[in-house]
């Protein structure tokens, strides 16, 4: 077997948490950069779904099981229990009910990955506190008027979420700016941290 | 039962192979009879392997026949799907074992209404049971077995090519590797009917269909079936497309004729379309074959809940669909997504941008061989298919 190839580091901490050989769903797997190195190097039985179809006709032409749809309606056509792992990758946010996409999510999947930035970020409450505008970062690009980014949250939020639906946390990873983990009190954590990989299951 | 071959039959069978099946056990079809001895017209490219694992099945639609990827022995045209199959192409005889069959009812070689029965010797015509898309794939699969071929790589076709692979799919799960299903759907929709039913009418009503006994008055509905063809046509097509090859314009003259010769460009298109269908297609044919279509409903056919045609299916599917097609539109394509989903099956879907309507499956469109070429590659390393092997 070649060398992994190189994928984003969020990616390859995503990929890290799946053990090999079961069977995955990508929600929101854009090029299928995520899905083919779980293919290939992992031989899980991936499959995607994505929402733009340039992305779907690129993964299908790569190989890879993908179909055009969306998180917030098409998780609903699975079975329960389908996937080993169901991921959701930087598209929580962007979704119109991200609290009952999580839910379509454990339901469909044994486990759940999900990834998503920070808004509890330094940067971005330094931006809305003294600079009065709606923040701007790097993984938080968008203008407040062209962002599909409709339902951000912090770290906080999202542990809170969990303990609301009763979801256990098995994992969770809070990555720096450059993709790094770093290991810090939750305080801290929420504070520094850009984004965050949680691994969740159903009790 | 075999002989009394029409002019198209006999050149058809004499460019082809053929099999006669159903001589020691006949075929039980839906309607509940039992038919046999009945032939199979087929035609095959490429060479079956040792292990027997790169046969390719395409299924033909509607008015195309097994001569996928040569010069027809009747029309002299191109194949149908050359674009597809060929050598350097995706589908290419170096590398599968690709079989086409005329499907049952048809009239390019394999038993339909044209043939004889073999209790009466008297020509079939309207006597010859009706026949659905599942007694197609079930005469197709009794070929296989005749021909020692245990499973298919892949079965693909569109229209109601892409039927018969979902019927594959459903009824011979463990027979077909991967399936590619493009622009087609689990059941024929209303309007679908609607105008295969004023199709078998513009038939019906010609004085020469005799109640489909015009082979014995030596005659033939032409003017019928020329009618249906311009009609199933305009469906093949799209509103754009028809606006961008025509638009108004005139047929060879300056000026409107003030009458009913074919002044535009687009009368005379249709025109020409269905006089040449009537030299290479049968009429009693077109109604069996359009019946067929009309009376698949996959759904149906499993308790209502189209899933359950796919319930624990190990096949990887691919399917695809076409933006301006409105015959199979993409959310028939979709509903076939859902059930594959909620039946936990591998598949794939792709809508394909393209302003060609449904005969888009049939055209240049690279973005669907892209596609097929990337999924087939994808199931050959699966299946652990070698590269030109």
């Amino acid at each position: 077997m070649s060398q992994p190839s190189s994928i984003r580091v969020d990616l390859q901490l995503i990929a890290d948490m799946v053990e090999p050989g079961g069977r995955a769903l990508d929600v929101g797997c854009g090029d299928g950069a995520l899905l083919a190195y779980l293919v290939d190097f992992k031989r899980v039985d991936a499959r995607g779904m994505e929402l733009s179809q340039a992305g779907v006709n690129a993964c299908v032409a790569n190989g890879l099981s993908v179909i055009q749809g969306d998180a917030d309606t098409d998780l609903r056509d699975y079975p329960d229990s389908a996937f080993d792992y169901v991921i959701l990758s930087q598209t929580l946010q962007a979704t119109r009910e991200p609290r009952a996409v999580l839910e379509q999510m454990l339901r469909v999947g044994k486990r759940a990955i999900v990834s998503f930035p920070n808004f509890a970020h330094w940067q971005v409450r330094l931006r809305l506190v003294f600079g009065g505008r709606m923040p701007e970062t790097p993984s938080l690009p968008h203008k407040w008027y062209d962002t599909p980014n409709i339902h951000l949250c912090s770290i906080d939020d999202f542990r809170a979420l969990c303990r609301d639906m009763k979801v256990t946390v098995e994992r969770s990873i809070v990555l720096n700016r450059n993709s790094r983990p770093i290991n810090l009190p939750p305080l801290l954590a929420n504070l520094v941290g850009e984004q965050a990989v949680f691994m969740l299951r159903r009790d | 039962m075999f002989d009394d071959l029409t002019d198209a039959e006999s050149k058809a069978l004499a460019q082809c192979r053929h099999a006669i099946l159903g001589t020691e056990q006949p075929m039980r079809l839906d309607c509940g009879v039992d038919l046999g001895p009945f032939r199979m017209a087929y035609q095959t490219y490429g060479t079956l392997n040792a292990d027997k694992s790169n046969a390719v099945l395409i299924c033909h639609p509607l008015t195309c026949d097994q001569f996928v990827a040569e010069r027809h022995p009747v029309t002299g045209k191109e194949g149908w799907w050359e674009s597809l199959v060929g050598p350097g192409k995706v589908l290419d005889p170096a590398r599968y074992y690709i079989i086409c069959v005329n499907v049952l009812g048809h009239c390019m070689g394999s038993t339909g209404p044209l043939a004889r029965d073999p209790a009466t010797g008297q020509p079939w015509s309207l006597r010859f049971p009706v026949v659905t898309v599942a007694d197609m794939v079930r005469a197709q699969a009794a070929l296989l077995d005749h021909l020692g071929i245990p499973d298919l790589f892949c079965v693909i076709g569109g229209s109601m090519g892409g039927m018969q692979v979902l019927e594959w799919a459903a009824t011979y799960p463990r027979r077909v590797f991967s399936a590619v299903p493009i622009a087609c759907a689990s059941h024929h929709s209303a309007q679908n009917i609607a105008f295969h039913e004023v199709g078998r009418q513009a038939i019906m009503a010609d004085p020469e269909w005799k109640g489909g006994d015009y082979r014995q008055h030596d005659t033939a509905p032409a003017r019928g079936l020329a009618v249906a063809r311009m009609t199933a046509h305009i469906t093949y097509l799209s509103e754009q497309a028809l606006q961008r090859k025509f638009g108004r314009a005139l047929q060879n003259r300056d000026a409107l004729g003030f009458g009913f010769d074919a002044d535009f460009q687009v009368e005379s298109y249709l025109r020409h379309q269905g006089s040449t269908f009537v030299d290479r297609f049968d009429a009693n044919s077109y109604l069996y074959i359009t019946r067929a279509m009309d009376y698949f409903d996959l759904a149906a056919a499993h308790g209502g809940v189209l899933a359950n045609a796919f319930k624990g299916s190990p096949t990887r599917f691919c399917l695809m669909s076409f933006t301006s097609d409105w015959l199979f539109p993409t959310h028939e394509s979709r509903e076939v997504v859902h059930a594959l989903n909620a039946a936990a099956a591998n598949v794939s879907f792709v809508e394909i941008a393209s302003d060609k309507g449904h005969d888009a499956f049939l055209l240049d469109e690279p973005e669907m061989f892209r596609t097929l070429s990337g999924f087939l590659q994808g199931a050959a390393g699966a299946r652990g298919l070698r590269n030109g092997s």
